[in-house]
């Protein structure tokens, strides 16, 4: 009986015309879908080297060789216009790196303000931030970059009678000068006594919890780790006879000495990104509390927790599994954003690969360039969220 | 005695004035506690010192139809910058004298958008009556026909622009984004690993660098002697950058229809276009209309990135404006006014979408 119906269907599949038959369709709808697109890419393709060929332009990357002959405003490393243009590149990578990364740090902390602000008990807090968020969700953030930098330029008034909000702090056309401290081979040493008490505070925190597990006996492993945090620089800084000088900015001439100065291109662009991708921030934190049910919180304050312990123990580990994939998500957005600092004039990587496509006519390695190098930054950030998926997802029964 | 007592605790106790009306809820909602006094004590405070100088400087000190030259006397704002200059900035190089047929073209549009916004209103002929608007719309703008002078697409600037590229944008884009879900989630090898590729290298890469491939690689491209337009080529772009954003979006959509409803469409003997159409993607298309509407406004905002690569929409319009010595200074009004034109549009998509999910909201 089993060997008849199997030589049924057999017979039937032979029957069957290819066209119904689905694994053999499914191969025919992938062999067609393929020599389509690569029909495309070739016709494309030979008609690429074809134009190249006739406009004499040379193919591959040897331009990044050759002497830049551009300047670029600021820089990270000594750059001057005698160097190649993969040394400007460098210089907008960096550029690029720079602005990404004080950007994620301040609109992480403000977007989380902001999103615990919209959840405020206080009636005028909860409304002013969620005014905040509508606002800069709904206006363009290359119009809010052209605002803040035309507001630098036109609103602002010279160095001369430069606003003074705060001691220390300059307001001008020219952009933001702080004051610094001195340079001192003492700062150098108290970031790596951070890095160590960091290091040391993370080891602290494991052993507290092993103990725990093992005896049931609590350490504050979090207020020990941040007075380390605090004590081991401060004890270097101590140690290296507590230098204290300041760089304060004086007005020299037409303009400022000494001091830190951003410029108005740099402070406009961080201002936008920050101000814009934090109000997204602020939806994503607020959608990830109000994620945890209040049955949680009922619970853990019924076993006794205090409230602080409520907080850390039970809704912050459930908010943040909700909070960080989008959030991640944002922080590439604000990176990739930071690419319309060509359109105000901050020589970021694409700024400084687009002078590159109109000296030297390399169009096509430019932009893949470009595309490359955001490419890298997506993809290990997404490496990494996957990663820390796999962490955090929830082991269910 | 014990009777006395008893009446007067039936007399019915009015509850402290600390605790109704507006001392009641000044005291529920600002002051609460010590902390929430401080901060709304700290925000007063801040509202205090910034506010009315601002609404000084916009309304009282402000110019509102004025020549430049005595805007450069006050200290308030020159809203005259909008009044003096709204032509070009809404509709840049379109002719001057036929600038009637663009106003036509965009109240023709927006008619169509509040007709459509009735659910009502969704049948087969509001199909028809988008396809007519959208050719009488294109003849008024482009003209030739009827006596009309013709303009060329180049002269096409401004708000007609980008509402253009928007609106062709967020059309187009759609449904490509719901083919390349599909795409993705398909059975077949080859077909999905091409989806995945092209997803995650559009969402890897700034819109910036499909916009300068459009304008500046695109050319060498085509074959000697064809040219496509530049605005084609930008609307293009911004087709393609939009829909791999709808696509992983519409994916969720459809990873969140449970199995049964697929197998049930399996053992009900439809093949795989018909259960797409009938069963799958209704139920799916309905749970992401919330973030489709955040992709589409993005798509909205995100048309004004073609200032970039010099195409004159309506920023670029404005900036034009700008660059004109006798309104050069007064960035400020002018941007104001532009980001309220976006907030505008923006807020009214968002705020109907959240209207059509509550409508559409069957207690699933």
């Amino acid at each position: 009986m089993p060997e008849k119906a199997a030589t049924n269907s057999t017979d039937t599949a032979l029957h069957v015309p290819f066209w119904r038959d689905p694994t053999k369709r499914g191969i025919v709808f992938q062999v067609f879908a393929l020599l389509l697109v690569g029909g495309v890419g070739y016709y494309l393709f030979s008609n690429t080297q074809a134009n190249l060929a006739r406009q004499n332009i040379a193919t591959g990357f040897n331009f990044l060789g050759k002497e830049a002959a551009f300047e670029i405003g600021e820089s990270l490393i000594p750059y001057s216009a005698a160097d190649t243009y993969a040394k400007a590149l460098l210089v907008g990578a960096l550029n690029t790196i720079k602005v990404a990364f004080i950007g994620i740090i301040i609109t992480t902390i403000l977007g989380t303000i902001i999103g615990i602000a919209r959840l405020s008990k206080n009636w005028l807090v909860s409304k002013l931030s969620g005014g905040f968020i509508e606002l800069m969700q709904n206006i363009p953030v290359l119009l809010q970059l052209f605002f803040w930098y035309a507001l630098f330029y036109e609103a602002f008034p010279s160095p001369r009678q430069a606003l003074h909000p705060m001691p220390g702090v300059f307001l001008c056309n020219r952009g933001l000068v702080l004051t610094v401290p001195e340079a001192h081979p003492a700062h150098a040493a108290m970031f790596w006594a951070l890095l160590i008490a960091l290091g040391l505070g993370w080891g602290i925190a494991r052993w507290a919890r092993k103990r725990q597990e093992r005896t049931g006996q609590l350490f504050p492993a979090i207020r020990v780790g941040l007075a380390l945090c605090l004590l081991l620089p401060a004890l270097v800084w101590l140690g290296y006879g507590a230098p204290s000088a300041l760089d304060v900015p004086v007005l020299s001439g037409f303009n400022f000495k000494g001091g830190l100065t951003l410029s108005p291109e740099f402070a406009a662009l961080l201002l936008g990104l920050i101000l814009y991708t934090s109000a997204f921030v602020a939806e994503i934190v607020r959608a990830g509390i109000q994620s945890v049910s209040h049955g949680q919180v009922e619970a853990a304050m019924a076993i006794g927790l205090r409230p602080g312990s409520v907080l850390r123990l039970v809704i912050l580990p459930q908010a943040t599994r909700v909070i960080i994939p989008p959030l991640t998500s944002q922080m590439l957005n604000l990176t990739k954003n930071s690419s319309l600092a060509v359109a105000i004039g901050f020589p970021d990587f694409v700024a400084v690969t687009n002078t590159t496509i109109n000296q030297t006519g390399q169009a096509i390695e430019g932009v893949a360039l470009i595309m490359a190098v955001y490419l890298i930054f997506s993809l290990s950030t997404s490496a990494f969220m996957n990663w820390y998926n796999k962490k955090m997802a929830l082991v269910e029964r | 005695m014990g009777n006395e007592s008893f009446s007067a605790g039936r007399e019915v106790l009015k509850p402290p004035v600390t605790q109704v009306g507006v001392v009641g809820w000044l005291r529920k909602n600002l002051f609460n506690n010590w902390y929430n006094s401080l901060l709304t004590l700290l925000v007063l405070y801040g509202l205090w010192a910034t506010v009315p100088p601002l609404i000084n400087w916009a309304f009282i000190d402000s110019l509102w139809d004025s020549s430049s030259a005595a805007c450069r006397d006050i200290d308030g704002a020159c809203w005259s910058i909008i009044p003096q200059n709204i032509s070009f900035i809404l509709f840049g190089f379109f002719p001057h004298g036929e600038q009637w047929r663009p106003i036509t073209a965009i109240i023709l549009l927006l008619s169509l958008v509040f007709y459509s916004k009735n659910k009502k209103h969704w049948k087969r002929s509001l199909a028809v009556y988008w396809l007519v608007g959208l050719i009488v719309m294109g003849v008024l703008m482009r003209g030739g026909i009827f006596g009309m002078e013709l303009v060329e697409t180049a002269q096409w600037s401004g708000l007609p622009l980008t509402l253009m590229l928007s609106l062709f944008g967020m059309v187009c884009a759609y449904p490509l984004g719901i083919v390349l879900a599909l795409g993705r989630r398909s059975r077949l090898p080859a077909i999905k690993s091409l989806c995945v590729v092209y997803i995650e290298l559009i969402r890897g890469v700034p819109l910036i660098s499909l916009l300068f491939m459009s304008s500046v690689m695109f050319p060498l491209f085509l074959p000697e002697g064809m040219t496509i337009d530049k605005i084609l080529r930008a609307q293009v772009a911004l087709i393609l950058f939009t829909a791999a954003y709808i696509a992983e979006v519409v994916r969720g959509g459809l990873q969140a229809i449970p199995k049964g409803q697929y197998e049930a469409a399996d053992s009900l003997g439809l093949n795989y276009g018909k259960s797409m159409r009938f069963i799958i993607l209704p139920q799916a298309l309905k749970i992401v209309i919330p973030p489709s509407v955040g992709i589409l406004i993005g798509a909205f905002k995100d048309t004004s990135l073609v200032v970039i690569i010099a195409l004159y929409d309506v920023l670029k319009t404005t900036q034009v404006t700008l660059s004109n010595p006798k309104w050069m200074g007064f960035s400020t009004e002018a941007y104001i006014f532009l980001a309220m034109l976006y907030f505008i549009c923006c807020l009214g998509m968002s705020s109907y979408s959240r209207k059509l999910e509550k409508e559409l909201h069957t207690g699933r």
